[in-house]
């Protein structure tokens, strides 16, 4: 961080001057999982790796740390290798999932902790601590222990910790799934200006596309151990080349082949469909589109659109104030949102059947 | 019987785990197991026998003759401290025989008349100065006991060799500074055979027990503290008739000849 | 501690209290009262024939107040060697993946199952006059442990140590290893991780290891009168002292056992005190 009035980090690394941000390629194996992520973020980039459950994502964190050891790859921060050093040499900073803050320490003190270990004096240490308490507005809580501290104040103590020490790189695995969703709106846009604030490259692991959106520069999407897609978050939302990421950003995605303004979806023996786009390509293609824009009918519609299924209703589910109603195919299966109203309207229930609509200039087609 | 003996450390370093911790499960109990069998078919007669730990040796081989001249009965012996089994008898131990180490024990057993009859002296016990049986010892009395650079080790005065020890030292005139006063004879005795201690008063039945491993330098001034070894049965004896027999036996010419073989003099 | 201001603590999680879990059951308490019951059952049998007339003057021999002051330090001497060296060992079973551990796991636990006076003889082979190391420490240094009050300390550590070590690597498995890899990536080497954030957390477990190391330690007779004799004032604790007050006193072994047993829990009990409501 270096705002006007933010603690100097006594601990400067050399080749400041010119930081290079990080460049990686992780290679894990464990079992029979194997993690192959190559990994850059540019000075005051801040990366999110985003996917589900198992695809690796704290392995590769934790990778970064050196907590896991590579089995190949390189990791160099600014200039330096540090693959052969030992997790407490590599100077980064690091925000663990639910914390950690060192229960019998207080606040100050474990903000303090990386800075004695620095070989900073206990005074001076103690000082910069309190400034950096002061600067995530903890000041008055400098005694507290852990846990006093709500979740938010913690996650604010465990980043002022993380930084403190002058990291060249900082690791968020998780930063804000130990909060309630009501702190979480709050915490999450503090903790923007904060990364906002800091020099180094920055990688933060999510499962939330919310919380990659408002706080990363750019994605990376990762799936059984390999990035499949990456980019800024706007572009991966709109433009999603997996499943996961689709369903993640609330699109239906499909796959297929363009011919001018018309795409040939499914296996076209009759289980598939074209519909048609204004998009002009040739090949093969991804075709998106949002669950709002399908419009649903009892009867056949008359009129303008021209992509219209019959599908059968699989599930119709509360979602805020609208309504997701998931349509199985063939010939097209699809998430539609409508309000409650018109599900009573439409007296939509779980295998009624319903016709469905989708203008033509609702659709995203890019090159697969 | 639950009644733990206490454990005599036995002989030669590098057995000498094993052996304890032997002599430990076996709990002192010492069974001839040859006529178990042959006892429980005929009706299976149990003689108790409690004696002094320094009675083990002797004790055990007169057990066997009876054994063997009473077919069908068996006899357990609990060896340990005199007092220790005086304190179990009082309170209510069943025994049919007590062999203490010296009169004043067997006192505390009479006095509650806890006894049979009067008790008998069979055998008397001799101090004796044990030191390493490797090597020459400078140790040719008991004098020599005094110098403070030797590390002698006594029984502890609360024990009847403690109290012995001390009799013939204050008759000899001699002031010894021991490193120790050990809990038993038996401990004196581990203490010199190991090597710990140079040298350690101890009964004369317990050099010759532990032949080979150390020697004894006998000294004019035990004669001032011999101690007599009285038997008796019990009052209160599960089994009196063998009781008497098993004291006479003891008591007999060929109880004597195994007692002087082992050390011990006559009354 | 004062509560920072405007900290608002959720109320704790968890059942409500007052509700409980319903009456414990007898399958539970009866062979709950019996354990106690055969615990505290021989402390009665002590008490109730305990010469309270002649308490004060036993007290006040000399003998007596060596023994105790003998047991209290060379005790707490133990407690101390057992966790110099106790607890980094807890530390390398609990830690550190090696060939053997598992071995070197059983061979902890030996003094727990050797008879305390096996061990003592144990102690006598290795660190004796003619011991494996004791002959070289003589003819090197002019060192001899037995008879001597290191010689007590040492039996003790022997016997005590086991419970250190169990106690400590217990606590260290079941403590949450991310926060030692927390201090790590702060920069701090194994060392301080350990000193610092390591420690701290199991103190509990470390706290409860030396308090039964102490108990073990202040009982121990097999051991020390093995290996270290007895000699008032030098090697003779208050377990050898009411042993041989047995012999021929056994009213004396009782007003010895009850001192021992009263400073021990009076002891534990401060100690308890001070640590639980610091």
């Amino acid at each position: 961080m270096s705002r006007p009035g933010a603690p100097v980090t006594p601990y400067r690394r050399e080749g400041d001057a010119g930081r290079s941000g990080l460049d990686a390629r992780l290679v894990v194996r464990r079992g029979g999982f194997e993690l192959d992520l190559g990994l850059t973020a540019g000075p005051g980039e801040v990366v999110a790796l985003l996917g589900p459950n198992g695809a690796g994502k704290s392995t590769a964190l934790r990778a970064l740390a050196g907590l896991v050891p590579t089995a190949g790859g390189h990791i160099r921060v600014d200039g330096r290798d540090l693959r052969p050093l030992p997790p407490e040499r590599r100077g980064i900073g690091m925000v663990f999932q639910d914390y950690l803050l060192f229960p019998h320490l207080s606040a100050l003190e474990n903000v303090a902790f990386g800075l004695r270990c620095q070989g900073m004096r206990k005074r001076e240490a103690r000082r910069v601590a309190a400034q950096w308490l002061e600067q995530v507005g903890l000041a008055e809580y400098a005694s507290a222990r852990p846990r006093q501290l709500s979740g938010g104040q913690a996650q604010r103590v465990a980043l002022a910790r993380a930084l403190a020490v002058g990291p060249s790189l900082l690791l968020l695995d998780e930063p804000l799934s130990a909060l309630d969703a009501h702190t979480r709106l709050e915490i999450r846009s503090a903790l923007r200006r904060r990364l906002e604030g800091f020099e180094g490259a920055a990688v933060l692991v999510t499962h939330d596309p919310l919380d990659a959106m408002v706080l990363a520069g750019r994605l990376v999407v990762l799936e059984n151990g390999r990035p499949v897609q990456q980019g800024r978050p706007a572009d991966v939302a709109r433009h999603p080349r997996t499943e996961y990421v689709a369903r993640l950003v609330g699109l239906n995605l499909y796959r297929g082949r363009a011919e001018g303004t018309s795409v040939r979806i499914g296996d076209g023996d009759g289980g598939g469909m074209v519909l048609d786009t204004v998009d002009h390509l040739q090949g093969e293609v991804f075709l998106a589109f949002e669950p709002a824009a399908v419009a649903l009918y009892r009867s056949r519609p008359e009129g303008s659109p021209r992509n219209v299924w019959r599908a059968r209703v699989a599930a119709v589910e509360r979602q805020g104030d609208r309504v997701r109603v998931r349509l199985d195919g063939p010939p097209l299966a699809a998430a539609a949102d409508v309000t409650p109203a018109a599900v009573a309207e439409l007296e939509l229930a779980p295998g009624s059947a319903v016709w469905a609509s989708l203008k033509a200039t609702e659709t995203r087609v890019y090159p697969a | 019987m639950t009644v733990m003996k206490r454990l005599p450390i036995p002989a030669a370093a590098p057995a000498l785990l094993a052996a304890a911790a032997l002599a430990l499960s076996g709990c002192g109990d010492v069974d001839d197991g040859g006529s178990a069998s042959a006892g429980a078919d005929k009706g299976g007669k149990t003689l108790t026998v409690f004696a002094a730990a320094s009675l083990t040796e002797t004790f055990t081989s007169l057990g066997k003759t009876f054994e063997s001249s009473h077919p069908g009965v068996k006899v357990r012996f609990n060896f340990g401290g005199s007092s220790t089994l005086a304190q179990q008898i009082v309170q209510g131990a069943p025994a049919d025989v007590f062999a203490a180490a010296n009169t004043t024990t067997m006192k505390t057993v009479t006095d509650r008349g806890a006894a049979s009859g009067q008790p008998t002296v069979f055998a008397r016990n001799r101090l004796v100065i044990a030191v390493s049986g490797s090597g020459e010892s400078k140790v040719k009395g008991l004098s020599d006991l005094a110098d403070r650079g030797l590390k002698v080790v006594l029984c502890a005065t609360q024990v009847p060799c403690g109290s012995a020890a001390d009799k013939a030292l204050q008759a000899a005139g001699v002031k010894v500074t021991p490193v120790s006063r050990e809990q038993d004879v038996k401990a004196v005795l581990t203490k010199v055979r190991m090597g710990e201690a140079d040298a350690g008063l101890v009964y004369r039945t317990d050099v010759r027990a532990a032949s080979g491993q150390v020697k004894g330098v006998e000294f004019a001034e035990s004669a001032k503290a011999v101690n007599d070894y009285p038997i008796a049965p019990l009052a209160e004896a599960p089994q009196p008739a063998l009781a008497k027999e098993f004291v006479g036996l003891v008591l007999s010419q060929q109880g004597r000849t195994v007692l002087t073989r082992a050390g011990f003099e006559a009354p | 501690m004062t509560r920072p201001p405007g900290t608002a603590r959720p109320p704790a999680a968890g059942p409500d209290r007052d509700r409980g879990l319903g009456r414990p059951p007898w399958m539970l308490v009866l062979p709950a009262l019996l354990g106690l019951a055969f615990l505290v059952l021989p402390l009665a049998g002590l008490l109730v024939r305990t010469p309270w007339s002649t308490l004060g003057t036993r007290l006040a021999e000399p003998q007596v107040l060596e023994a105790l002051r003998l047991s209290l330090v060379s005790a707490t001497a133990a407690t101390g060697v057992c966790l110099v060296l106790g607890v980094p060992l807890a530390w390398l079973l609990a830690r550190v993946p090696f060939p053997g551990a598992r071995l070197v796991r059983a061979l902890v636990t030996v003094p727990l199952v050797l008879p305390p006076v096996v061990g003592g003889v144990a102690l006598l082979l290795a660190l004796g006059r003619r011991g494996l190391v004791g002959r070289w420490l003589d003819e090197a240094f002019g060192i001899t442990l037995p008879f001597t009050t290191a010689g007590v300390v040492l039996a003790e550590t022997f016997v005590a140590m086991p419970f250190l070590v169990i106690s400590v690597e217990g606590a260290l498995r079941a403590a949450d290893l991310r926060y030692e890899e927390a201090a790590a990536t702060l920069g701090a080497t194994r060392w301080t991780t350990f000193r610092r954030v390591t420690l701290p957390l199991v103190a509990p477990g470390v706290l409860a290891g030396a308090i039964l190391c102490w108990a073990r330690a202040l009982g121990e007779f097999g051991a020390t009168i093995t290996f270290a004799g007895n000699f008032p004032g030098r090697t003779q604790t208050m377990p050898l002292a009411v042993y041989l007050a047995l012999e021929t006193d056994p009213q004396a072994a009782i007003v010895l056992s009850l001192v021992l047993l009263a400073v021990s829990v009076i002891v534990l009990a401060a100690l308890r005190d001070r640590w639980v409501n610091a």
